[in-house]
């Protein structure tokens, strides 16, 4: 452990910003400080420094705090220095701090990975770490912080330790029932346990943390030169798309994914649907890949005549500014993509029906794998539910902590050496 | 000078399995005990079984162990406890003859071929560059030997309280035993003290039986070893009391004389056969508590009343037995008492139950800080498989959580420690719809084969069952439609298609005798292995999905962690966790996830550290 090396990175947005946060973890933590600010300051303390490079010269006035480890957030000792956010001032410091040795500048992911291979967080904490570092969009990061938190992982406690609380019971009944304190299950047992297998399915229905990475889908779709590919382009505000009054530009699915008022969307243009006989061969499996796409759209933006559309779709009547524009008379959204206008009140719509759809802020959010070990405690409790045998029972409640234990990493099973040694490297 | 490959000191139920399984893989064995007329005696209730300790007879006796056949030579009253619920916790119990029992062991240790039986004191190890070489008595004899075994159960600091009054416990051999304690505390072995009492014993002829609801016993054939053939003895029944108001209030007003209540005893006693005043002072609410009056033998007259132990003064007991139904002239032969006792922190031990400190010396018994005969001789059988398999260059047989509630008392013995005397319960085994009291010789008897440790007698008896086994199998894979079973009016819907007969038997209500029609004679042919089969059949989905997890745990028991794992360098693990890892020094990564405390994050950095040290 001795050999290695310290790291650092900034932690704060990209400058310029209001103020920068450079973090130092590792042994050379404290060699950094005194390098940089002349000395080490109290331990969890701000105090105001002068940073210098190794000439001497004045990089920065800057606050300075020395954790010690290993109870900091890497588990090993730890320095931030607080900077003025000008480019210029961060890239001195950092410049000052690469010339020390056995310091160089963090990998992606690697404050996390160091976290959890010190035991400062458990796995489901370190998913929400990684979400983190992978999120793009103010509501990625709100989500994942809330498992990098502990969220879901204080909530699995809380779980288990109401089943635990169920299986004594029921172990009551069955280790001990040679002497008169035995008791039949109370009545209140199943209730007990139907309680917290509708939580548990409660939590399963909520949005899924994975729906955060891809976003809430739009499909735009209609006939060829509807206007899809334009609006398409006034949502992604960039060409993404070529547009030409030609019919049948569009030929292939095209994805963007942007994120509008801090959510994720991925927009799908789609070739203009219409009966394959006009179309040549190419055109043709476009349109099988549109029909593909709005099968697996959250919402369509249907460009076409009004009720042609598929089910649910949303009527757009695009290019009001044309002359020969023919409204819609029950149009959910008239715009024009040319002008604007209109624009902004479907996008509008869009991010609120997205926010619906999408993990909220600071709730947390499960992913494909946290998801299949909750099914396998709730399933397991709706089971347990319908036995009458009490040792039956209690295998089943078992199988519920086995689950929770496996979500938050408490057994160490295959799903969390895959875990860690897949996603993390931590190998190396 | 004699030179024994084994040699076991102490000849209580944890040594009489352990000399006689080490002599059974065929290691020159010796027996070492204070009094060998003493061997085979029981301490206190003459039962043997009940919940999660018949598990360990009949696992003991799966691997051909002493303690099945000598309770059946014993038993006078049988009872299956938890017979109304699901079978993986029944609980087979017998009340034994005290002198038919004893008898019976001192038969099988003195018939064992290879055991050399030896009175006297062991009064100090001989080490040799601290791994033990061999033994000297008391009278200066010395014998060496590859490996020792410890099973001298309460002797160490043992003190006997009775109201006010006490006694130094295990008197006759003070000094040796003084001087072996010291060599084990020299050897800085973690010592703590636990507690335990026994009720006191009254005159049956005092009883007056006749106004007593009677418990008799159970009218089947089963019994403790499948190598009984049927139960000998005459049966008794046993008489059912309670303890009234008037005795509960005489508890509470001496409940400072009573040394478990005055301070005098501080250690720990077990949570879960509390002393009378323990369940007054708890549960002082209640009307009275049950008392079951069991005949300690035949050619007795004492009776033991299962539910007063106590360590109050004799005139509260004599209060007390009193008051209870059916007890109102009824004399105290020999009071209740309670013992404190120090034991080893079996966090010292390794999984062959090796103290790690010393090696080649192995502990076995309630030295370990467990309580009951069953536990004792369960741990004695490992040490002696393990003693003789080490000694011989063998391997014992292969016993882990999810093969037997022998391994699980043993590892949580070695990871987690003790706290209060540990007792054998069936939630202790998160496996146990496989663990069953009536699969025990499915489970080990063939391991037992493989190392060598079974007779000629159950060997053969084993491989005849193994065929008829097979037999089985084939049967239960044949396929009937559910329209034949309805005709023959077994409660199916005529819809159900066509299932194997394993699969039917998960059925509500289809039991193997509703199938005769389909099993044929084969039922009739070993009924107690179609009653086996038929579980099997019905929790095979619950087995198959703890088969996933069993892989799983198997794939982080394959993660070794070395005996000195600098714990203190993980970064991460508080001191506490620190301290709690070096002392139970698990094995494998799986096994650090067992020690109590340890939290998810660290295990993962625990994993990490140790994956980084086996790869450098
Ligand atoms: C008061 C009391 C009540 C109990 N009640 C019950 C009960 O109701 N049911 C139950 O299941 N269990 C009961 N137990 C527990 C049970 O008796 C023990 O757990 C079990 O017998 C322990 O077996 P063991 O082989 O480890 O030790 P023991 O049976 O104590 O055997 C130790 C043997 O070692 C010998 N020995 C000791 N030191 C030396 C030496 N230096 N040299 C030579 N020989 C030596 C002794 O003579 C003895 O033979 C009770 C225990 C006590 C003390
Ligand atoms: N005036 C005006 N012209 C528009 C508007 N939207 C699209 N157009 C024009 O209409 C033509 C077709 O537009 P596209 O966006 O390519 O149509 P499309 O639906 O993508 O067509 P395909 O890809 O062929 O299916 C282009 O020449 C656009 O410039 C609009 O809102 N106002
Ligand atoms: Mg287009």
């Amino acid at each position: 452990m001795i050999d290695r090396p310290t790291i650092f990175a900034l932690s704060s947005g990209a400058p310029p910003a209001g103020v920068g946060v450079i973090r130092v973890s590792g042994p050379a933590a404290q060699a950094a400080l005194e390098a940089l600010a002349g000395r080490v300051p109290e331990p969890r303390r701000a105090s105001l420094a002068r940073l210098r490079d190794a000439e001497g010269s004045l990089l920065d006035e800057a606050l300075v705090l020395w954790f010690p480890g290993p109870a900091t957030a890497t588990g090993e000792d730890l320095a931030e220095f607080h900077c003025h956010g000008g480019r210029a001032v961060i890239v001195a410091v950092e410049r000052a701090l690469v010339s020390l040795p056995g310091v160089r500048r963090a990998e992606p992911g690697e404050f996390t990975r160091r976290a959890f291979a010190n035991g400062r967080i458990d796995l489901a904490e370190a998913e929400g770490l990684a979400d983190l570092l992978s999120a793009e969009t103010e509501l990625q990061r709100a989500a994942a912080l809330a498992n990098a938190g502990g969220v879901l992982s204080r909530q699995v406690d809380l779980w288990r330790d109401r089943v635990l609380g169920l299986s004594a019971e029921v172990e009551g009944v069955l280790d001990f029932s040679d002497e008169e304190d035995s008791a039949e299950l109370p009545e209140s047992f199943t209730w007990n346990i139907a309680a917290l297998a509708e939580e548990l399915t409660g939590w399963l229905g909520r949005p899924r943390s994975e729906r955060l990475g891809e976003g809430f889908r739009v499909v735009l779709a209609g006939p060829p030169n509807a206007g899809k590919s334009t609006l398409f382009n006034a949502l992604v505000e960039s060409e993404a798309a070529i547009t030409s009054p030609i019919a049948g530009t569009t030929r292939d699915v095209i994805e963007r994914s942007v994120a509008i008022a801090g959510v994720p969307f991925t927009f799908v243009d789609t070739a203009g649907l219409r009966e394959v006989e006009g179309a040549d061969p190419i055109e043709a499996i476009g349109i099988d890949r549109a029909r593909d796409a709005l099968a697996r759209a959250d919402a369509v933006l249907w460009l076409g005549a009004e009720g042609e559309g598929p089910q649910g779709a949303w009527e757009v009547a695009a290019q009001s500014d044309r002359t020969d524009f023919a409204p819609k008379s029950r149009a959910n959204f008239t715009l024009s993509a040319t002008t604007g206008d209109g624009v902004s009140a479907l996008k509008d719509a869009l991010v609120e029906a997205a926010r619906g759809a999408l993990p909220k802020p600071g709730e947390a959010a499960l992913n494909a794998r946290q998801h299949a070990r909750l099914s396998d405690a709730a399933e397991a409790l709706v089971s347990a539910q319908c036995l009458s045998d009490p040792l039956l029972v209690a295998e089943e409640l078992r199988r519920a902590r086995v689950a929770f234990d496996q979500l938050i990493g408490r057994a160490t099973t295959e799903d969390m050496l895959d875990t860690l040694f897949g996603r993390f490297c931590i190998g190396k | 000078m004699h030179s024994f490959d084994v040699l076991v000191i102490g000849g209580g139920h944890a040594g009489v399995e352990a000399a006689c399984a080490a002599a059974r893989m065929g290691a020159r064995t010796a027996l070492v005990s204070f009094d060998l007329n003493a061997i085979g005696a029981m301490s206190c209730n003459p039962a043997i079984g009940g919940l999660g300790k018949g598990h360990l007879v009949r696992e003991v006796d799966a691997l051909d162990g002493v303690l099945g056949r000598a309770a059946d030579a014993g038993a006078i009253h049988y009872r299956m406890l938890n017979r109304s619920k699901g079978s993986a916790v029944w609980g087979p119990r017998v009340q034994a003859d005290r002198v038919r029992f004893k008898a019976a062991v001192q038969q099988a240790v003195r018939m064992q071929k290879g055991l050399t039986l030896v009175q006297g004191e062991a009064a100090a190890l001989v080490l040799r560059g601290g791994a033990v070489a061999g033994l000297q008595l008391a009278d200066g004899t010395i014998f060496e030997a590859l490996r020792v075994v410890l099973c001298t159960g309460t002797f160490l600091g043992g003190i006997l309280y009775r109201g006010e009054e006490r006694f130094e416990g295990g008197r006759i051999g003070e000094n040796a035993a003084h001087r072996l304690a010291q060599q084990l505390r020299g050897a800085d072995l973690p010592m703590a003290r636990l507690k335990t009492g026994t009720p006191p014993r009254l005159d049956g002829r005092t009883i007056d039986w006749a106004v007593l609801e009677e418990q008799p016993s159970d009218g089947e054939a089963w019994t403790m070893s499948p190598l009984t053939e049927r139960r000998i003895n005459p049966q008794v029944f046993c008489g059912i009391t309670r303890t009234m108001q008037a005795g509960h209030d005489a508890i509470r007003a001496n409940l400072h004389r009573s040394p478990l209540f005055s301070g005098a005893i501080a250690a720990a006693g077990p949570r879960y056969c509390p002393s009378i005043e323990d369940k007054i002072h708890r549960f002082g609410d209640r009307e009275g508590h049950q008392v079951f009056l069991e005949p300690e033998g035949l050619d007795t007259h004492l009776v033991y009343p299962n539910g007063i132990s106590t360590s109050l003064p004799v005139d509260v007991q004599e209060e007390v037995v009193r008051t209870m139904p059916g007890c109102g002239r009824t004399v105290i032969v020999q009071p209740g008492y309670a013992v404190e006792y120090d034991h080893i922190d079996p966090r010292a031990l390794t999984p062959d139950l090796q103290v790690r400190a010393i090696p080649g010396l192995y502990c076995a018994g309630q030295i370990n800080g467990t309580t009951g005969y069953e536990e004792a001789a369960a741990q004695g059988l490992v040490a002696g498989l393990e003693a003789a398999a080490a000694a011989l260059g063998r391997q014992a047989p292969r016993l882990d959580r999810a093969n037997s509630y022998i391994a699980v008392m043993v590892d949580d013995l070695t990871l987690q420690g003790v706290s209060e005397p540990y007792r054998m319960l069936t939630a202790r085994a998160e496996y146990r719809l496989r663990l069953r009291a009536n699969n025990a010789a499915t489970r080990l008897t063939g391991l037992g084969i493989e190392a060598g440790c079974i007779g000629a007698a159950r060997r053969a008896w084993w491989e005849r069952r193994e065929d008829v086994r097979t037999m089985f199998h084939v049967k239960h894979s044949e396929k009937v439609h559910a329209r034949e079973l309805a005709d023959r009016g077994l409660p199916v819907r005529r819809d159900h298609g066509e299932k194997s007969l394993a699969e039917w038997l998960r059925y509500d209500r289809v039991t193997p005798a509703a199938l005769a029609p389909w099993l044929g004679d084969l039922t009739e042919l070993d009924p107690v292995l179609a009653e086996e089969m038929a579980e099997d059949a019905a929790y095979a989905p619950y087995l198959a999905r703890q088969d996933a997890e069993l892989r799983d745990l198997r794939a982080s028991e394959a993660l070794p962690l070395a005996a000195d794992f600098p714990y203190g360098e993980v970064p991460g693990l508080s001191s506490e966790m620190v301290e709690r890892l070096t002392k139970a020094a698990p094995g494998t990564l799986a096994a650090a996830g067992r020690v109590p405390g340890v939290t998810p994050a660290a295990l993962s950095a625990l994993l990490v550290h140790a994956r980084r040290r086996v790869a450098a």
